[in-house]
């Protein structure tokens, strides 16, 4: 038995398709949810988002958001997201140094700008490891992986 | 008669109109389709999330869940948020989606209030000496939800504090490219009613409606998270439906531009060409009557 699982942004859909498993970074906590889960609805916190089917993996970064859960069906409402192959990793790594360089020239915390900064800083986070998972993964077996940064 | 260099310029300025008026027209036919899609893109969004406040509804006590959704017994004042275009050259647009507001709330009991999003709506807003609460103009020509979020903020506030009973939205409905209907939608509170059409759909669904929820965290917060966001989609689309109207009646009015332009500019090509024959005629009779009176004169 698979669960059909959809996951929504307000201004697309990610994916829609059956999942045996699904990992979600709710508010209180990681959840993994199989199929006959009881009725559950959880905000999400800004994280990696896993369904699994057939020993495959997709991943998605989700920045918030609401997670239904039935018995055979999940719906996810993510405020923003986005799945792991659309990122760009080297973008999402000059924007992560970007950032920090300007955090390192200690704005005034509290400010709008410094808040900004910060919330790129962690998306840039987020995506960066979201797709060296991904990558780690998708890397043939028996071969050691290739050197990461 | 003007002479053939005046209508000479004359067509040369009417030719331009036309070329800019087509521009325009082409620009519209694409912002058109864009803004179109964009609408679609938010469908699975909205309707899950519909979805998933008709399976809180269906929970004891589901209509008294939260503030956003229970209406008030005495309204007093109403807040609207009207969407209107930033730009002109539209055809009846504008002035349709103001009339119909104007006329929607005329005879309202209520003291009624604005939101005016594009600044053509609040400029007759204005003018009327109407009390606008806050304008939104200068959006982007492809709004991301982002763009619009903050509009959905405002209504909320306000109804939230109280300074207002009821929020409605007027906007332009896209039909097709030939008809857009202003329509209004009361925004706050929702109305999560189980009419019967409801019911069916929510019944086409496998499974039957959870008899109760684990929440995590509180059904408080929970349902807030859910109700701000599709407040703020509510709006979104109708950001949406209105700029595809606006560029729909862009692109008609543009092409009937362009195309009395080019009947403008045939009519003045004759007229031109008359004038030319005219001058030549008018030459050779000169002419003649030169060499007509050298011969008498011999």
């Amino acid at each position: 038995m698979s669960i059909r699982c959809e996951i929504v942004t307000q201004d697309r859909k990610l994916y829609d398709g059956p999942a045996d498993m699904i990992v979600a970074p709710g508010t209180e906590g990681l959840m993994g949810i199989l199929p006959n889960h009881a009725p559950l609805l959880s905000t999400l916190d800004f994280g990696v988002l896993t369904v699994r089917y057939q020993g495959e993996e997709q991943l998605f970064t989700v920045s918030g958001g609401v997670i239904e859960v039935l018995p055979d069906a999940v719906t996810v409402l993510a405020d923003s997201g986005e799945h792991v192959a659309e990122i760009d990793e080297q973008r999402a790594e000059s924007a992560r140094r970007r950032a920090q360089e300007l955090l390192a020239k200690v704005p005034p915390p509290d400010t709008d700008e410094y808040l900004a900064i910060q919330a790129s800083l962690r998306r840039s986070n987020l995506r960066l490891s979201a797709a060296r998972k991904h990558r780690g993964q998708s890397l043939p077996r028996g071969r050691p992986p290739e050197s990461r940064n | 008669m003007a002479s053939a260099r005046e209508v000479r310029l004359r067509i040369r300025s009417v030719k331009n109109i036309a070329q800019v008026t087509r521009a325009l027209q082409t620009i519209s036919a694409s912002r058109v389709r864009k803004a179109q899609e964009a609408v679609l893109r938010t469908r699975p969004y909205a309707s899950k999330a519909w979805q998933i406040l008709q399976h809180l509804s269906y929970v004891p006590e589901g209509e008294n869940l939260h503030p956003l959704l229970a209406a008030r017994p005495t309204v007093g004042r109403v807040l609207v948020v009207l969407i209107s275009s930033d730009r002109g050259l539209a055809g009846a647009y504008n002035s349709n989606v103001i009339r119909f507001s104007l006329e929607k709330f005329r005879n309202s009991t209520q003291p009624v209030s604005y939101v005016a999003v594009g600044s053509k709506g609040r400029d007759v807003l204005h003018r009327l000496g109407k009390d606008i609460r806050a304008e939104f103009t200068r959006l982007p020509a492809e709004p991301e939800f982002m763009d619009i979020s903050s509009i959905g903020l405002i209504a909320i506030d306000e109804f939230r504090s109280r300074a207002v009973g009821q929020v409605h939205l007027v906007y332009t409905d896209f039909i097709n490219l030939l008809r857009q209907q202003p329509t209004s939608k009361q925004l706050l509170p929702l109305e999560i009613g189980l009419t019967e059409a409801r019911v069916q759909a929510f019944e086409d669904r496998p499974g039957s409606p959870p008899a109760s929820y684990i929440y995590e965290p509180a059904q408080e917060a929970l349902i807030e998270h859910i109700l701000v966001r599709f407040t703020q989609l509510q709006l979104y689309q109708a950001v949406l439906e209105s700029l595809a109207s606006e560029h729909a009646a862009r692109m008609v009015a543009m092409q009937n531009a362009t195309e009395n332009a080019l009947d403008l500019s045939a009519g003045l090509t004759l007229e031109y060409n008359k004038a030319r024959q005219l001058a030549i005629t008018n030459d050779m009779l000169d002419i003649a009557g030169g060499a007509e009176a050298l011969t008498k004169a011999t």
